[in-house]
């Protein structure tokens, strides 16, 4: 299925591990293909384990969709600076972006595929946070 | 097996049943969730399928869902689709089954 990816949920992974945030979105990429917009940020700005806003921000920017962004973090900071990133962001963008209440590898695949389907943002979350459920 | 939670729109349409059985080695694992569950997506029809021919049944355009069934290799599917394009879609999530899902 080679559906245009811009009217689809973009996919935003944070992590504090750089390795972490690459690997799951490795892991997205393979298993639900290239119809999705994704990107991924981890560490903080030293290149160490942490996360930072400013690579939050960018991320959402580059996984930018019409139909919106949902973040998947691993812990504390994580959420907390991608809460951070959302309100930087102009106010009719910040509504369409939601951090989800999920794991964040099995989440991204998760968010991903229901995004593949082409299923709205709260579709997206609460598939991905079926996981807690 | 009236299913009393069926919605309305799939109930104007007789429900159809068919079954194949799991032949890629790793079974319903994460992978092959996915693909099934972007296959159903693609199609109106409810699709739900179980591991007995009388449920319980799984609603196959759910990930989450799919994949807490873990059906292994060698298990049958029962599939149970109605909808407007059912019979299509039947179709697609059998030859996926039968295919391994492009596994081996």
């Amino acid at each position: 299925m080679s559906s245009s990816s811009s009217g689809n949920v973009g996919i935003v992974i944070v992590s504090h591990s750089s390795k972490i945030a690459e690997g799951a979105a490795d892991m997205v990429r393979q298993m639900v293909g290239n119809a999705v917009p994704l990107a991924w940020t981890g560490g903080d700005t030293d290149g160490g384990l942490g996360t930072n806003v400013a690579g939050i921000l960018e991320a959402i920017e580059a996984a930018w969709s019409t139909a919106g962004v949902a973040i998947l973090v691993d812990l504390g900071g994580a959420e907390t600076n991608s809460e951070m990133a959302v309100e930087m962001l102009a106010e009719d963008r910040r509504a369409r972006v939601v951090v989800c209440n999920a794991p964040v590898v099995e989440g991204a695949v998760i968010a991903a595929t229901e995004s593949s389907g082409g299923s709205s943002l709260a579709a997206v979350k609460r598939s991905a946070e079926e996981f807690y459920a | 097996m009236h299913n009393v939670n069926a919605s309305r729109a799939a109930n104007a349409f007789a429900p159809l049943t068919a079954s194949a059985v799991l032949v890629n080695a790793v079974g319903l694992h994460a992978r092959p969730s996915v693909k099934l569950t972007q296959c159903a997506k693609g199609f109106a029809a409810k699709i739900e399928f179980a591991l007995a021919p009388d449920g319980p049944w799984t609603d196959a355009k759910s990930p989450v869902k799919v994949m807490r069934v873990k059906a292994p290799q060698g298990a049958t599917l029962h599939f149970r689709v109605a909808g407007p394009d059912g019979k299509a879609a039947l179709a697609a999530v059998l030859a996926l089954v039968h295919d391994g899902f492009g596994e081996a």
